[in-house]
């Protein structure tokens, strides 16, 4: 199906956009010219390019990612009003603000943004900044390829919001089942724009996922047996063994939907002999997996917060590993529950209905830890441990809701509905998001070498905490009134508008919550005198990102650790322990272009197929295997730092600090 | 001032949730208003989940503020055990509670899946109802076979008779829902899913699509009018009487996209009408008869 234009299908009127999406492109333009015009004016350029485009460092890697995440956070965060405010004025004889084809697009995006850009993005951020400095390492297993892994998910971003100036995106929800995200119903490109970004995404995801797991299974400091692992990194191990077993099922997946629009397989089709069931069978075997993916991290950020503030050891660890392991496998085997309404039978509903509340049971071992960690502790309560409190709270309620979900009569009453929306949103907010937050606020000295402000954080997690209780306890309230997801309209005499108007309220407290964390950022950098951390060791903690400078150094280490103990920095300092410190030279991985140029051929690829420009996906598959030959060919890709600059580093800070 | 903040915390979002609650329960909370033997047996198990889940859910509140007041940095006079991080006894007591609890929960699942199956069909001394439901760009429709008519986006049903539908599409995936009667079920092209309900309360019940099926979706309400016996017999002699049938021809037309569709009927429908609508996505009659289930 070689078009003969050049340009494929794309033409003028792939540019013609209503108002609301004219707004939305003018700002993402001003956005992106407004850099480009600082950075041309601070001569930042150089900078860029040297000190982060190119930086195989997991930290400024790690920083990339949460810059990325917290941009889409926004952006799909603006979705999500313009969603509240249609549903709050559509209703009988008035249609809102966008049109219908318009509002499935922007829940769409909204959906696949917040899960794919902002809390995957989010969530490798925080590993890449974490995990190596917990398991006292210099770097992970493969720096460059970490590289290729956020070039990768930062071309699937720029395609998907390519979407908004160029053509139209997907009107077939986050998840695009079929036949609806088939040709037959879906002819323009927005479906094909979904599945490229997530599958270019997707991509990189995995590979971050086996090189986290080869990092932690290699790269521990000396006498750091599993069991002596930090919390944190036993989660990020669950997790990634879960990235790596079900992002090939996405990968594969949408490639059978991608064939199916692409030369007319019919795989999925509803005639022809396809099957959408399959479908829906194949996504939800890698998307319930992926909810865990996502919450893994996040009850490793909470174990390691709870312990710090409450000065007290972890309880449980060893239930906590067990519960973390017995959620990884359980994870693949409820994929089911997702859709009890298709009418599998009573056997099959059954047995999947049981399974998903077996997960529930580490999870509430998890949360009864994380409670006895606390009790007979010191509790300071910080930033950090507000979230923590705000997650507890409201996650156990979604955590109830979900119970309800899993028996499958109470799902045919409750599936699609609002309800439904209102639990899956409790998980990845209170859960997920307040997660990330919260780790945010606990590693930020470490990386940046100032402290955040207290006061705003503090009122930007009660703002997120009420902002999340008067946005979605109206959405289960209209579940139970049978209102369905994805309206754009509705009748008046349902009665739903009320909690409508006050569920929009809530989103616009959520709002001011995003912007006081903007605030507590901003604020803490323009006082950074008053806020730096001298000691590198802020909260007093126990695990060994803690035991080296703030901010961290490139190479982390000046000497590479030796553990005894678990939480061996809070046994140093109790014990008063002394360490010997042994310099030596280290070599540490030279920066790299080749990256950014994979990261450009895979944008051209997936741009190419999306408009059917081929000779564009041609040359975009050309630069990215000759960037793989070209690294692969490249010995000189290490550069050594000497002993005398270790110790004078040292020297430097440590005597500042005194 | 402490005190007072505490108590503010947690009485502004119950204050504001117990709002909640009363305003759903002065208007029509669908879900739990049921008007159909199915729909009520789902709302008592939604209500002993959420039961048996305060179990765990209170413990963990109660602990959770307990432990937060109790335990606060400045509070010296509390015990501090920093080294304490395991007990065989208090984690055994975290795993069983939620494992008893889920096993109870486990027995009433198995049961209630296979009780309110939707293929189930209900017995009654009445003799029930067929319907077979077409799921449409942007509509629904509904054929009588054994009456020999058919509406769009509205239904008429007696009280206290069991309806069996059967349901399919001519669209991309939809899901049938009328929350006062029953939970939902997929109406997919070229499957043949099955429902079965029984109204034992006179009244008019809003349904509609539960799925997202493309830009007429939300439009796809129709009202299931639960009359009775006498109601319905004149209801369908009064049907007959319509000027419209409903043969290929005429359901070509219907078929085309259309948005917010005023209910109407048909005096008369092609028998083989739901059959080859099915057959459309099938090329083989093989597959044919998987789909129907037989």
């Amino acid at each position: 199906m070689i078009e003969a234009n050049l340009l494929g299908l794309l033409n003028i009127d792939s540019f013609r956009h209503d108002l609301i999406q004219n707004i939305g492109v003018a700002i993402m333009s001003l956005s992106v010219i407004f850099v480009i015009l600082g950075l041309t004016y601070f001569k930042k350029w150089r900078w860029l390019f040297k000190e982060w485009l190119s930086s195989l460092d997991h930290k400024k890697i790690g920083i990339m990612y949460i810059v990325v995440a917290v941009l889409m956070l926004s952006k799909a965060g603006f979705d999500a009003l313009i969603m509240r405010t249609q549903q709050a004025l559509s209703v009988g004889n008035h249609h809102g603000i966008v049109s219908s084809s318009h509002y499935q697009q922007i829940f769409s995006s909204h959906g696949t943004t917040m899960i794919f850009f902002a809390a995957m993005g989010l969530m490798f951020g925080i590993i890449n900044l974490a995990v190596p400095l917990m398991i006292g390492t210099r770097d992970v297993a493969f720096p460059w390829l970490n590289s290729v892994s956020f070039w990768l998910f930062a071309a699937g971003m720029i395609l998907l919001n390519t979407s908004l100036a160029i053509g139209d995106f997907s009107g077939a929800g986050w998840l695009a089942y079929p036949p609806l995200s088939e040709l037959q119903y879906s002819p323009t490109v927005g479906v094909d724009y979904w599945i490229w970004s997530l599958q270019i995404a997707g991509v990189g995801s995995l590979l971050s996922g086996i090189n986290f797991i080869v990092t932690i299974l290699t790269k521990r400091a000396k006498g750091m047996n599993l069991m002596k692992m930090p919390m944190f990194v036993w989660s990020i191990l669950g997790s990634m063994t879960l990235v790596t077993f079900a992002f090939p099922v996405l990968t594969a997946t949408l490639a059978l939907l991608a064939l199916d629009r692409l030369i007319g397989t019919h795989f999925f089709t509803s005639g022809g002999g396809g099957n959408p069931m399959m479908y829906v069978n194949l996504i939800w075997a890698w998307g319930h997996p992926e909810v865990y993916i996502l919450i893994l991290p996040a009850f490793g950020i909470f174990s390691e917060i709870v312990a710090t503030f409450s000065r007290k050891k972890l309880f449980g660890y060893k239930s906590m590993v067990w519960a973390i392991w017995a959620i990884v496998i359980l994870s693949f085997t409820v994929w089911l529950h997702h859709f009890f309404t298709m009418g599998a039978g009573a056997d099959v509903n059954g047995f999947f209905g049981i399974m998903t509340m077996i997960i529930a049971i580490p999870t509430g071992v998890k949360i009864f830890n994380w409670l006895f960690t606390m009790f007979r502790g010191r509790i300071t309560f910080s930033a950090p441990m507000i979230w923590f409190i705000g997650f507890i709270l409201l996650f156990s309620i979604g955590g109830v809701a979900g119970v309800i979900l899993a028996v499958p009569p109470a799902d045919f009453q409750l599936h699609n509905s609002l309800f439904l929306v209102a639990h899956f949103h409790t998980m990845i907010v209170s859960g997920v998001l307040f997660g990330y937050f919260a780790g945010i606020v606990y590693w930020f000295p470490k990386f940046f070498g100032i402290r955040l402000n207290e006061k705003l954080g503090k009122i930007a997690a009660y703002l997120w905490i009420l902002g999340f209780i008067v946005a979605f306890v109206p959405l289960y309230a209209l579940g139970i009134m049978g209102a369905t997801r994805r309206m754009d309209h509705y009748s008046a005499s349902m009665g739903w508008q009320p909690l409508f108007i006050v569920a929009g309220v809530g989103v616009l407290i959520i709002g001011s919550g995003l912007l006081a964390i903007v605030a507590q950022v901003a604020y803490s950098i323009y006082k950074h005198l008053d806020y730096r951390d001298k000691t590198g060791d802020p909260w007093d903690g126990r695990t060994l990102e803690w035991s080296i400078p703030s901010p961290a150094p490139s190479y982390n280490f000046s000497v590479l650790p030796t553990i005894k103990k678990p939480d061996d920095f809070w046994d140093l300092k109790q014990t008063n322990r002394k360490v010997e410190l042994n310099y030596s030279d280290i070599s540490m991985p030279k920066n790299s272009y080749l990256g950014l140029f994979i990261s450009a051929g895979a944008f051209s690829f997936g741009f190419g197929v999306v408009w059917h420009i081929f000779w564009l996906s041609i040359i975009g598959l050309i630069l990215i295997f000759s960037s793989i030959i070209i690294r692969t060919l490249d010995e000189n890709t290490e550069y050594i730092i000497t002993k005398e600059s270790l110790i004078r580093d040292d020297m430097k800070f440590y005597g500042e600090a005194k | 001032m402490k005190f007072f903040k505490i108590i503010a915390l947690i009485s502004v979002p119950l204050f504001f949730i117990a709002s909640i609650v009363i305003y759903v329960s002065s208007h029509n909370a669908q879900v739990f208003n049921s008007a159909g033997i199915i729909a009520s047996k789902e709302k008592s198990l939604i209500l002993f989940s959420l039961f048996l889940s305060l179990f765990v859910l209170l413990p963990v509140y109660i602990m959770l503020i307990f432990f937060s007041i109790k335990y606060r940095a400045d509070n010296k006079s509390s015990k501090y055990s920093p080294n304490f991080g395991s007990s065989r006894i208090v984690e055994s007591v975290w795993w069983l509670i939620p494992t008893i609890l889920i096993f109870i929960l486990s027995i009433v699942t198995w049961q209630s899946s296979h009780d309110l199956d939707p293929y189930k069909k209900i017995n009654s001394s009445t003799k029930p109802i067929n319907i077979q439901v077409v799921a449409m760009d942007w509509k629904w429709l509904f054929i009588y076979p054994e009456e020999g008519i058919a509406t769009v986006n509205a239904i008429y049903i007696p009280k206290d008779t069991p309806i069996n539908f059967e349901l399919t599409a001519d669209a991309p995936m939809n899901s049938f829902w009328v929350p006062q009667l029953s939970g939902q079920i997929y109406a997919m092209p070229g499957m043949n899913t099955k429902l079965s309900i029984m109204s034992d309360k006179l009244g008019v019940y809003s349904g509609r699509s539960a799925n997202i099926s493309g830009e007429g979706f939300a439009g796809m309400l129709f009202d299931v009018n639960v009359v009775n016996q006498s109601q319905y017999n004149n209801w369908v002699k009064d049907t007959r009487l319509s000027s419209r049938v409903l043969n290929n021809t005429s359901y070509d037309q219907l078929a085309k996209p259309t948005e917010n569709v005023t209910p109407f009927s048909y005096s008369f429908v092609s028998p083989e009408l739901y059959k080859s609508i099915l057959y459309k996505y099938n090329a083989t009659d093989d597959n044919m008869s998987k789909a129907m289930g037989m």
